[in-house]
């Protein structure tokens, strides 16, 4: 299991390989369907983002009410796939991780490697295990989108598997090859 | 005619999507220690422990399974010799709804209007489907569906003379194409005969019956049995990283239908079927 940080660093995405399981600490930030739409528009249209994207970690994710004494509720990865039309806009301003479940388009695995970015798996279906990692959370935009908010979470030892790699290795890819 | 309060179904229904929401159903759990003994894919026991994990860590802590907590779909079998009384039927279980996902803090996943959205979802409405049965009591059950699979539903009207082998083709290429975005291993609900809007609906409806149960319908059962079987080996497994545990069972419901059709529906469940039903 490797360790690493996120915002991440040059040297920490270089070093991982498709398959390889990851364990990441820092920051990361929800933002699945609607979330993407307005960022990608944003993007199009040279306006200001909400959030800088540079060096960060986007994971398609929408939590379920917070309990009382708890950091957040359920926050398991959703589809990837979805977001597929909008990454590209994401990388291009810095992005440099994505988390969700399930395969990219063949656009996205181009651009990952040409951005030399990194997208993980989450195990799909164990948001209660996973937000026993999350040590802090609050939104941070798009508030009224409800569960579809931006959420800037603070994780430790969030359990991943490289599912594209820097050099665009795509673990999807090599299990049918 | 007995009569039956609105105001109960409103508290049975709010149980039971935080039952159906945060307690796995113990068919599906037994399936998975089950597939996890005959796994020998390293990655699939991994994450098939994984699975048993959160849904003891989702129990201890009354938190929803998966944050999908689903679109609520609420099967009803109502008796004929039934009344309800104090409100609205429908109301009634739109209430539940609400207040049960509130209280278990389960996600508002209902967007009002399917083109507008943008908006902040709701709680509900539920997809009910009712139906009137013989006697006075009253069955209700809560599915709730999350999208990552649902939106891998599909419907095939075959020609009548195409039978059992070029249902289980389609089948299987549905399965194939779902692969690891509906969250696999999975439970596959297949709806075959009647309408088309009414397989799909008897493929969701077959979600419900207990994994083990086996089909009283011979045929049915070695339809069952075989795509059981041919899912996995397809190598998927869970979360599609390979492994032989991709499917933990096939439900098939069967409907008489037109001398000229042979609808078939299915409906995959992820591997957090949930569900939760009472009888009163």
């Amino acid at each position: 299991m490797k360790r690493i940080y996120s915002p991440l660093a040059e040297k920490s995405i270089k070093s991982l390989k498709v398959g390889d399981e990851v364990s990441l600490s820092g920051v990361i930030y929800t933002a699945r369907d609607l979330a993407h739409q307005e960022l990608s528009d944003a993007v199009r249209h040279n306006r200001k983002l909400p959030i800088c994207l540079r060096d960060q970690v986007i994971y398609y994710c929408g939590p379920t009410p917070r309990q009382k004494d708890r950091v957040i509720g359920s926050c398991g990865p959703t589809t990837s796939s979805r977001m597929d039309d909008f990454t590209l806009d994401l990388l291009k301003v810095g992005l440099k991780g994505m988390i969700g479940k399930g395969p990219r388009s063949p656009q996205v695995r181009a651009a990952i490697k040409k951005y030399k970015a990194v997208y993980f798996l989450a195990i799909g279906g164990c948001g209660a295990l996973l937000s026993t990692r999350v040590k802090k959370a609050r939104v941070v935009a798009y508030k009224k989108f409800g569960p579809e908010a931006i959420y800037r979470l603070e994780v430790e030892d969030f359990p991943l598997i490289v599912g594209i790699d820097s050099a665009g290795r795509d673990i999807y890819k090599r299990k049918a090859g | 005619m007995r009569k039956i309060h609105a105001r109960q179904i409103t508290s049975i229904i709010s149980e039971l999507c935080i039952e159906a929401n945060t307690n796995l159903r113990s068919d599906v759990k037994r399936a998975l220690r089950l597939s996890l003994a005959r796994e020998d894919n390293p990655r699939a026991r991994g994450i098939l422990q994984m699975l048993l994990d959160n849904a003891a860590c989702a129990r201890k802590f009354k938190l929803a399974i998966c944050q999908d907590t689903g679109l609520p779909c609420v099967f009803v079998k109502l008796g004929q010799e039934v009344l309800i009384v104090g409100g609205d039927f429908l109301k009634a279980i739109n209430k539940g709804v609400e207040e049960g996902y509130r209280k278990g803090y389960l996600r508002n996943s209902i967007t009002a209007h399917p083109l507008k959205r943008k908006t902040t979802p709701g709680f509900s409405p539920a997809v009910v489907t009712v139906e009137i049965v013989k006697g006075a009591h009253l069955e209700l059950a809560v599915l709730p569906k999350g999208f990552g699979c649902e939106n891998k539903s599909a419907l095939r009207m075959f020609k009548p003379s195409e039978g059992p082998e070029k249902i289980k083709d389609f089948i299987i290429r549905e399965v194939k194409l779902a692969g690891s975005e509906a969250c696999p291993p999975f439970i596959v609900g297949v709806g075959i005969g009647a309408t088309s809007d009414r397989a799909a609906s008897l493929a969701k409806e077959a979600l419900l019956r207990p994994l083990k149960r086996k089909n009283s319908d011979k045929i049915v059962a070695k339809l069952e049995k075989e795509l059981l079987n041919k899912i996995n080996r397809l190598g998927i497994g869970p979360m599609g990283l390979g492994g032989k545990t991709t499917c933990l069972g096939v439900n098939v419901l069967t409907a008489p239908t037109h001398i000229a059709g042979l609808p078939v529906a299915i409906n995959i469940s992820c591997h957090a079927l949930r569900s939760a039903s009472r009888r009163i």
